[in-house]
């Protein structure tokens, strides 16, 4: 599985975790740690998939994706969304914003590889 | 006729009627109203206008006044198809408010006040006592008439036991039908339908005996009229003043006497019945007084010249030997007189029991009120009220020897109760109508009248002694009883008439004008001056929003209501296709709930409770207004509770501001528990994620050894916060237990330095303390005091900006507190995070490696509230600051 994978996450030790998993299954991944620089970096090149966290410093998970998906470049982009709050409330934000699959922390691994292989597929 | 038999057929009719109240009473439990409800029922119901003294002593003061008498059928005729509109209004505000009685109307009005209620009880009872008197007199009169042929004639003491046999029979009938059980709308279905059946007997017996004096006796209505014009009657020339005063009183009485008011407002089952009574009513009055001028003439002309006019009605026909006819006439005035004790003993029996035994029972035992079923005692009070009521009537029978004229005693009634007159109209119709107004104007008319009209009826010297009558109280000849103000040249009737409803009415307007009106009254008023705005709006007080459990209002409503409460919300949820469960709390129910609970209860207690259960999500002020009416009811029942408007407007406030805060507690809980989620949730995912990837076992040694210490790392976080939700959740219970003891403040100052300088350790940081100052010996847990200095230090480290990090501890000691300030030279925290930062997971970074899950500070201030002490955010310095305060000596109590 190749590709390149953009991981916005601020806890520095789960963001290693889908790091180490993704890049031996073969991706290329770039960790971002706050809202505001991950929106400034969707300016550029998007990358073939985006891992979200819910909430995150600067600006939330959601406010990332609604601009994603106000760019016409992102519309089709697969977003994959992280939360640990796991309320249904949140969920139902997410996928109104338009998220394309979503994961509730904490995940068992082979769970998190097969929902990126299974989004990058389709991407 | 044999005596035995007019005895025998009395009986009979009286099971009859006993029959027809029974089958009344079962059709409307049995909830076929039916019939019952019809506009018919209700108008012969108010028939009872025309008791004992219509039937007999109309003819009688007919015989002595001519067409004078026609004013007591004029004045409520005037009324019904002319102010129909007060009628309605009365009906409806009956409806809306629950009235019970006249004197409930006027208490309710009136601030819900309980002296009023008393006051209008008092002068209900005194004015209808002597009409009472007077239907058993009737009744004793007339069978006196048919005993007179009896060899041993119709001795004192039969007569004395006739009217006792007579009063205590009444009292049987009413108690069965007036008391069966505790209406909550106050109706009696049984004895209406008695009484409708009592008002054509009477109806058609009075016809019965005016056809055949004209067409029998007289030789047609042609000859009558001739009749009429060649009799010379004394008093035939019309008395202006006596007349237009007389049409005035008995318009007054259709409205204030107490069985009127009863059948007319109380026993009002539908509003539109008023449109079949304005008309239908006066026809029935017509049809009544038709007859009664020939009848007099007739036997004028016939009958011997010692003949009590009062009993023509049965004398002609018996003289004439038509005894059936006389028979027929007989239990037509038997109806009049019983329907009209029944209906007054009954509405009486309410006012003495809702407001003078009930008030007095309460007062006396205050426990009862937490009984579990009160309607026991209200039944009891209403069954003695009555026996009351009627003996009273039955002592004035004997004591004033049954020797008046009819006519006289109904007027004297007649005009007592006029005296509520002005505080009714009043207070329907002028906001500006106040407690005080009502108070004074009753007053005043009342003891004129007595003065007056009442006292003097007994005659003189009986009373009042004859001096008085010709020269005044004390030599006061103003004050004389028949001459007030020197008004000599009246007519008695009328000079008491006048003098006490002006005097009354000056009062009421006078006390209004002067007085302040309290919130409750104002409320009132306004609901009953603008009852017909009032219902376009929805009704009063609806329940709009919120949430109830059903459960808790089924219980509550059973304990008052008994078996009614299950059947009522079994109908309901039928009604809302949820058979065999509880039905929704719909405002629509919750109204009607309500609405039952206060024919119990009274409006405002039945109010309070349901708002207990409920849960308003906001308090309105009519809410607070009737509350406060009920605690006002209370007050005067114990004369322990006092309340005024500030206090009122102050409880307003608290309340809203309590709602509010409980609001945002809800939705904190709420946030808390997401946090809560989010911060066990974090450091789990990265220990779940890092035990898989060592447990597959083909890592790197460094690797392995990276990944373990980031394991260890969350774990250490992970119980970090446990260990930080079990001691808030331990503080905020109060469950914690102190280990109070002496302690010196340098040195805790000291350990807790120590244990922070581990916080970020490697940066440049300096405390700067006045050690001089330390020297104090405090009395407290010094484990948990340490633990919150810690906690602040620690904050500096982790937080304060300024390198190098600079923090001041600064100690004052003032009238056994001290205050512990710790101030570092940072930028401080911005104003609008200051409420914030002690609240649970307020971390104002966004950088969780910072360690804490954000609830070091909410600990800080719970410990500090287990000490006795506080610790608070200190504004207006330079850097962060924080002000710790605390008792020098704790003592154990305030832990």
């Amino acid at each position: 599985m190749a590709g390149q994978v953009l991981l916005i996450e601020d806890e520095a030790n789960i963001a290693e975790a889908i790091r180490f998993l993704l890049t031996r299954d073969g991706c290329q991944v770039e960790v971002i740690g706050d809202g505001l620089t991950a929106l400034q970096r969707l300016r550029g090149d998007l990358p073939d998939l985006v891992i979200l966290d819910l909430m995150l410093p600067g600006a939330s998970g959601l406010d990332i994706l609604a601009s994603l998906r106000a760019d016409p470049r992102g519309q089709g982009l697969p977003v994959l969304m992280l939360t640990a709050k796991g309320q249904e409330r949140d969920r139902d934000a997410a996928e109104r914003a338009g998220v394309s699959a979503f994961m509730a922390k904490p995940f068992a691994n082979a769970d998190m590889r097969a929902k990126v292989r299974q989004l990058m597929g389709q991407g | 006729m044999p005596f035995d038999i007019l005895v025998l057929s009395c009986f009979v009719y009286v099971i009859f009627l006993f029959a027809i109240a029974f089958f009344g009473e079962r059709r409307a439990q049995l909830g076929g109203m039916g019939f019952l409800r019809s506009p018919t029922v209700y108008t012969l119901s108010l028939s009872i206008y025309c008791t004992a003294w219509t039937f007999y002593g109309a003819v009688g003061y007919g015989a002595r006044s001519g067409i004078e008498f026609m004013t007591i059928y004029l004045g409520p005729t005037l009324v019904f198809v002319g102010w129909w509109w007060i009628l309605r209004k009365l009906v409806r505000i009956g409806r809306q408010q629950r009235v019970t009685s006249i004197a409930d109307l006027i208490s309710s009005r009136y601030g819900k006040s309980n002296g009023l209620g008393v006051l209008v009880t008092l002068i209900a009872v005194v004015a209808a006592t002597p009409y009472i008197a007077l239907q058993l007199q009737s009744v004793t009169l007339s069978f006196a008439v048919f005993s007179s042929d009896q060899p041993e004639g119709w001795a004192t003491p039969i007569r004395a036991s006739t009217a006792l046999w007579v009063a205590g029979g009444l009292a049987v009938f009413t108690i069965l039908f007036g008391t069966r059980r505790l209406d909550a709308k106050e109706q009696h279905h049984g004895i209406v339908i008695a009484i409708a059946v009592e008002a054509v007997v009477k109806l058609v017996a009075l016809v019965a005996v005016g056809s055949f004096v004209v067409w029998g006796l007289a030789g047609g209505p042609g000859a009558v009229i001739d009749r009429i014009e060649a009799v010379n009657l004394q008093g035939w020339q019309l008395q202006p003043g006596r007349w237009v005063g007389l049409i005035a009183l008995s318009a007054a009485a259709v409205i204030c006497l107490p069985r009127m008011f009863q059948v007319l407002v109380v026993e009002n089952v539908d509003e539109r019945h008023l449109a079949r009574a304005s008309w239908a009513f006066p026809l029935y009055l017509f049809a009544m007084c038709l007859f009664i001028l020939p009848i007099a003439m007739v036997g004028l002309e016939q009958m011997p010249a010692d003949t009590n006019p009062d009993m023509m009605v049965l004398t002609l026909p018996l003289a004439h030997g038509q005894g059936a006819l006389a028979m027929l006439a007989f239990l037509g005035g038997f109806s009049s007189a019983t329907s009209m004790v029944i209906v007054e003993t009954v509405a009486l029996a309410t006012m003495l029991s809702n407001h003078v035994i009930m008030p007095l029972w309460l007062h006396l035992r205050p426990e009862a009120t937490r009984s579990a079923d009160l309607r026991g005692g209200i039944l009891l009070a209403r069954r003695l009220s009555i026996i009351g009521v009627l003996g009273l009537g039955l002592a004035y029978y004997r004591l004033s020897g049954g020797s008046a004229a009819l006519a006289a005693m109904g007027l004297i009634a007649f005009a007592g109760m006029a005296q509520v007159l002005p505080a009714l109209l009043g207070g329907i119709f002028w906001r500006g109508a106040s407690r005080v107004g009502a108070i004074l104007g009753l007053l005043t008319g009342f003891a004129t009248w007595g003065w007056t009209l009442f006292l003097p009826s007994f005659g003189q010297d009986a009373v009042i002694p004859a001096q008085v009558f010709a020269l005044g109280p004390f030599g006061l000849s103003w004050l004389r009883p028949e001459a007030l103000f020197g008004t000599a040249a009246m007519d008695p009737l009328i000079h008491s008439i006048f003098w006490s409803l002006a005097l009354n009415t000056a009062a009421f307007f006078a006390g209004s004008i002067l007085s302040f009106p309290d919130p409750v009254e104002r409320i009132q008023g306004a609901a009953f001056v603008n009852a017909f705005d009032a219902e376009a709006q929805g009704g009063r007080l609806g329940w709009t929003h919120g949430q109830a459990e059903p459960e808790a209002l089924l219980n509550l409503a059973q304990r008052i209501l008994g078996e009614e409460a299950l059947t009522f919300f079994e109908t309901e949820a039928r009604a809302q296709g949820k058979e065999g469960y509880l039905p929704d709390m719909t405002p629509a129910f919750l109204t009607e709930l309500e609405r039952r609970l206060a024919g119990s209860l009274g409006a405002a207690t039945a109010h309070a409770m349901i708002s207990q259960l409920f849960g308003r999500a906001t308090v309105t002020v009519e809410d607070l207004m009737a509350v406060a009416s009920e605690a006002a009811q209370i007050a005067e029942y114990s004369a322990r509770l006092e309340s005024n408007q500030t206090e009122l407007t102050r409880t307003a406030r608290q309340l809203r501001e309590v709602n509010e805060k409980l609001t945002q507690l809800s939705v904190q809980k709420d946030a808390f528990l997401s946090q809560i989620s989010h911060e066990l949730r974090t450091p789990m995912t990265s220990i779940r994620a890092f035990s898989e990837i060592l447990t597959e076992g083909d890592l790197p040694a460094p690797q392995v050894a990276d990944y373990g210490r980031i394991i260890h790392e969350e774990a250490k976080r992970l119980t970090r916060l446990l260990d930080d939700l079990l001691d808030l959740s331990v503080l905020e219970n109060g469950a914690v237990q102190l280990n109070l003891g002496l302690a010196h403040l340098g040195e805790l100052l000291d350990r807790a330095a120590a244990v922070a300088s581990q916080t970020r350790p490697d940066r440049a940081f300096r405390i700067e303390r006045d050690v001089t100052t330390e020297e104090i010996y405090l009395r407290t847990d010094a484990d948990r005091l340490v633990q919150v200095f810690i906690n602040l230090i620690s904050n500096a480290r982790k937080y304060c900006e300024a390198n190098p990090g600079v923090l001041r501890i600064a100690i004052r000691h003032r009238a056994g507190r001290v205050t512990v300030d710790f101030i570092d030279n940072g930028r401080g925290i911005p104003k609008e995070k200051q409420a914030l930062i002690f609240e649970k997971f307020a971390r104002l970074t966004d950088q969780t490696k910072a360690g804490g899950a954000g609830l070091g500070l909410a600990i800080c201030r719970e410990i500090m509230a287990n000490l006795g002490g506080t610790v608070a955010y200190l504004p207006g310095q330079r850097g962060a600051a924080f002000r710790v305060t605390l008792p020098l000596r704790l003592e154990r109590s305030a832990a």
